[in-house]
Order: structure tokens, then sequence, then C-alpha cells
């Protein structure tokens, strides 16, 4: 008798198909429509994307010339005049806030990888930054006006800094957190095995090996507080004016000249979109457009630098 | 000559006075060592001479590495790490209270299981050890001469700013072992350095060894049977002991190579090695 394999002699035998492609096959055809559904769905995501570009160029290059970059706003119902006071401002507000945030964060983010990974402190420090990078922007922009332009008594650039720097660091903390976490255990075990003390392996190793990550982290934390509005409307304000008092030179000069209302391109093109006056309106299509090219070459800008930098 | 490390700034204290009467370099006696509640190690007591190579076999999880990352205070890392016993280096404990961990590194170098050159280029791989010593003579020459120590001058001196990380495993491995000598450290621990390697690589990095210990000391762990009885003068063999319910390595067996592969003493020694030769 032949050894009973199967318990009965009905069971059917596994179906191994033909070996040519066939869409009748139903997981065939599910494979391949997934396949397309996903080719939609990247489209889909790219239209709008897209349209938003193309209309910022189209309505952003009409009235885009030398003059838009250097005048100061004009009043309703005139020809020419720019925006050359709200890009300033921009610059020097976000430096501000980048000078503010990007320290804190990176040294805060070494503090809880590295030196104190499992404290008390470290783990307040994450949750903290999580519920930070939820916070509705024009919150930070209240927190600055009670802390910054109460007690100064002046709407100004610093207290617009504060801000921003507020929404900055925790996507620049949670961000150098992760870079630091991929930095391979073996390089750093690697340095502690040459005779690094723990500030060494810090400084030349891990961050020199994260800086790239964390630069990226720093561009996105740049490009969103660049295009904030919000935080900026009871911090910095607005101001028709060049920072310094002293015209035609353009950038702050003193201690004082921040200290007043500062032009920014995200509160203008907000002032000027919801203008009823032709000429405001394509000024605030421009400014847009400028705001989202400065906000692109300093990626781009940025990622060559963390490029170089890896080697 | 002495093999006074010309580099370190920091000396571990009364270092540069050698025992006269003995050219053991390294005198390590753990009587236990734990991790936390976890007992790892017990009764390994063995010296390290000047100018060979000892070697630590045995089972996997017998403890081998952790012996070997107590000699540099590797294990330091490792939370709850405890150790009872001591390791004397040049005639002081380096677990002594007094003893700076880094300071202690700097005189044992390491060379880890996965090479791990850093992600820069392969010049400032070799001069790391230099910088952070604040090494002001010529780091050029320096950098050559560790790379030619570690065989691997001609491969890389026209890239030497193209990154470490582009190297094969076995250039890596080598990348590390110059990064190691370029500060011209007293001991040289070696954490199975082959085991990533292939059988050709391997067989280079045996020759370096057998080089090496002209002028350092060497310790090395190491799973290939056939390797420790090419390369080391000593050999330590030990197993491990799960009669207490734990998993805890000792040392069964100590002594001149030849000897433990020949003719061991101990029926653990013989079952294992005949195990690997039969």
């Amino acid at each position: 008798m032949a050894a009973p394999i199967q318990g009965s002699g009905a069971a059917a035998e596994v179906d191994l198909e033909g070996l040519e492609r066939s869409l009748r096959r139903p997981r065939t055809l599910f494979s391949y429509l997934m396949s397309l559904f996903t080719g939609v769905a990247t489209i889909g995501a790219l239209f709008p994307l897209f349209s938003v570009l193309y209309l910022l160029v189209v309505r952003g290059t009409a009235a885009l010339n030398q003059g838009t970059l250097r005048e100061l706003p004009p009043a309703a119902m005139t020809t020419g005049g720019g925006f050359g006071n709200a890009i300033v401002g921009t610059f020097v507000i976000v430096a501000i806030a980048t000078a503010l945030s990007v320290p804190l964060g990176i040294l805060a983010a070494i503090y809880i990888t590295e030196f104190g990974p499992d404290t008390r402190t470290a783990s307040a420090v994450r949750f903290a930054a999580k519920v930070l990078t939820g916070l509705p922007s024009i919150l930070a922009g209240v927190f600055a006006f009670a802390v910054i332009v109460v007690v100064t008594g002046e709407f100004s650039a610093p207290a617009g800094g504060v801000a921003l720097a507020l929404l900055m660091l925790p996507t620049v903390l949670l961000t150098a957190e992760e870079a630091i976490k991929r930095v391979p255990s073996r390089m750093r075990e690697a340095a502690i095995g040459m005779g690094a003390t723990p500030t060494q392996v810090v400084t030349k190793v891990i961050v020199p090996t994260a800086a790239p990550a964390m630069l990226t982290g720093v561009m996105l934390a740049v490009a969103r507080a660049a295009g904030e509005t919000a935080p900026l409307l009871f911090t910095a304000l607005f101001s028709n004016f060049w920072m310094s008092r002293t015209a035609p030179d353009f950038l702050p000069k003193t201690l004082g000249d921040l200290m007043k209302p500062t032009a920014s391109l995200a509160v203008m093109i907000y002032n000027f979109s919801g203008s009823p006056f032709e000429n405001q309106i394509a000024l605030a299509w421009t400014a847009a457009l400028v705001l989202v090219a400065i906000v692109l070459i300093f990626n781009v800008v940025g990622q060559a630098l963390a490029g170089r930098s890896a080697d | 000559m002495p093999l006074t490390p010309v580099l370190t700034k920091r000396h571990v204290n009364g270092a540069s006075d050698e025992s006269p009467l003995t050219d053991t370099l390294i005198d390590c006696n753990i009587s236990e060592l734990h991790y936390g509640k976890f007992k790892a190690v017990r009764d390994v007591a063995l010296k390290v001479k000047k100018g060979t190579i000892t070697a630590f076999i045995g089972p996997s999880g017998c403890g081998k590495s952790t012996v070997l990352r107590c000699l540099n205070r590797m294990n330091d890392l490792v939370r709850g790490f405890h150790l009872r016993g001591h390791v004397i280096f040049r005639g002081q404990d380096i677990y002594g209270s007094r003893v700076d961990p880094v300071a202690v590194r700097r005189h044992i170098g390491m060379v880890f299981q996965q090479p791990n050159p850093f992600a820069m280029s392969i010049f400032r791989n070799v001069a790391f050890g230099l910088r952070l010593n604040r090494y002001k003579g010529p780091v050029e020459d320096k950098v050559e001469a560790a790379l030619r120590q570690a065989a691997l001058w001609d491969e890389v001196k026209d890239k030497l700013r193209t990154s470490a990380l582009a190297l094969s495993g076995g250039q890596q491995q080598r990348l590390c072992i110059a990064r190691a000598v370029a500060t011209e450290p007293a001991v040289l621990l070696m954490d199975e350095p082959c085991s990533a390697l292939d059988p050709i690589a391997t067989r280079r990095i045996e020759e370096l060894m057998t080089e090496l210990k002209r002028k350092y000391t060497i310790a090395i762990v190491t799973h290939n049977l056939q390797q420790a009885k090419r390369v080391a003068d000593t050999t330590a063999f030990l197993y491990v002991d799960t009669s207490a319910g734990g998993r805890t390595g000792y040392m069964v067996e100590y002594g001149p190579t030849q000897a433990i592969f020949e003719n061991p003493r101990e029926e653990h020694t013989k079952e294992y090695i005949r195990g690997e030769f039969s």
C-alpha cells in the first residue's frame, strides 16, 4: 500500500498557473491597477503644486522689474513702487529667528541624544517640542507680543524674530535629534576608542556627520518661518519705510533701527492682496513670487553646502 | 626601547615607569564583571607581555569581547557595568579612582569588529587621533607613516582626500588600524577584526598584525581558531558556565598558543579545539 501522504485523495492540487503574463488573472490585474492608481495619485498631488507655481510666475512676473525689488511700497492707484524694504525686513527677521532657534535647537538636540538621552529633562524637552510643532502660528505671535512688544513698547523686528524662532525651534530640534540618531553608533564607538572626550566625540564626529541632515531641518524651518504671516501681524507689524532712517542705506544701522515696526514680504502679501487697488494686488503677486524664489534659492544653496561639508 | 607614546598629552599618572622586574604590560585580573545584576564574566587572570600577540578564543557569549573591552575601559559606556578586580597597565590600575578613562583609551587603542571609518576623507580619518591630541608636528608625515604601517599607503596615496567610506571593507579595516596606530599607542586591542572580511583581506590583516607586534602589543578576540594559531603568541580560552543558571564566561586555560592547541590541559579546551579542527 502506498504511504498515505494525504488524508483524502480528493485534495485539490495547487494550481501554479501558466508562465505568460495575463491581465485576466485577478491578482495580475489588481497589481496593474494599483500601479496605475499610484501614478494617477502622483499626478493629482503634483497638479495643485504646479498650478500654484504657474500662477505665481504668470501673475508675479507682470510687475517684476528692478524697481519692485528696490523701491518702497506705493500708495494706492499710483504706478511703480516696490517692496525692497519688505525683502530686507524678511531677511532681518528670519535672521534673528534663525540666530535664536538654531543654536538653541541644536544644542538641546545634542543634550537629549548624547548627554542625557534617558533623563526626565530629555523626555520633557521631546514632549514639549512635539507639542510645539502643532502650535497655531498666531499663538507664537501672541506670545511674542506679550513678552517683547508689551515690554519694549514697540512693534519691532526682534519681536517678529522671537515669534518665528518659537515656530522654528521644534522643527530644528526634532530634525537635529533625528540627524544625530542616524549617525552610526560604530562611529561614536570609534571616536571613544580613540580616546576622544565626550565633547570631542560631539564636535569632531557627531556634528560633522549629522550636519547635512541638520541643515536640511534648518532649511525647512527657515522656509516655513519666511512664509509665516500671522506671527508677524502683532509683532513686527509692517512699515512703509526702510529700516535705516538714513536712506538710501537699506540695512538697519543701529539697534534703534531694529526697534520699530518692520516690513516683511509675508505681511505685505497679506496687506496688498486684500487691497482693492490694481497696482497693490499686482505687487502682492510679485512679492509672493520673490518670497518663493528666496526660499528656493536658500534651499538649493543649503543643500549644496551640506553636500560639500560631508566630505 | 620604551614604548612611551610620544603624542599623548594626558599621561596616566606615573605611566612612564614600567616595572623593571617583568615585561608584563597589562596585568588583568577580573574576579567578577557585572552588567547590572547580570554576572557576565568571572575569574579571568592573565598577563599581556610586551611585544606579543595575545588571542582570546572561545564560544559565542563567553565574554571574550567583554574582557577585551575591559582593557581600555570601553565597557564604561555600558550602563550598569561594574568590575571587581583590577587591570594594571604600566604599574597603575586603570580602574583606579583617579584615572581618566579617556586618557587610558589614548594609550590603549582599539580596532572594532565592523570597520568603522568616520564619514570624512582618508587623510582626516588617520589624522583624527593626532588632532585629538593637538599634535603640532608635521601631520602629513605621521599620516603617511601610519598608512604605511597599515600596508595601505600604496593603495590610497593618490586619493587621500576622498571619502573613506568609498574604500572596500578590507581597506576600511586597514584604515582603522592606521587610524589607531597614528598616535602610537602602547597597545592595540582588536575585537574580531577580520570577521567582516573575506579570506584575502583577512590574510593581509594577519600579516599586518605580525608586522605590528614589533612596535605594539596586541590583544585580539577571534572566532577563528586557525587565526589564533597563526598569529598569537599566547592564547586564552574562555568558556561559558551555565551551572548557576546564568551565562557567565570564565577563563578555562591560558598559556603559549602552541601548548593550548597541541597539549591543552583542560577537558573543555580539548573538546572545543578538537571540534574545530576535526
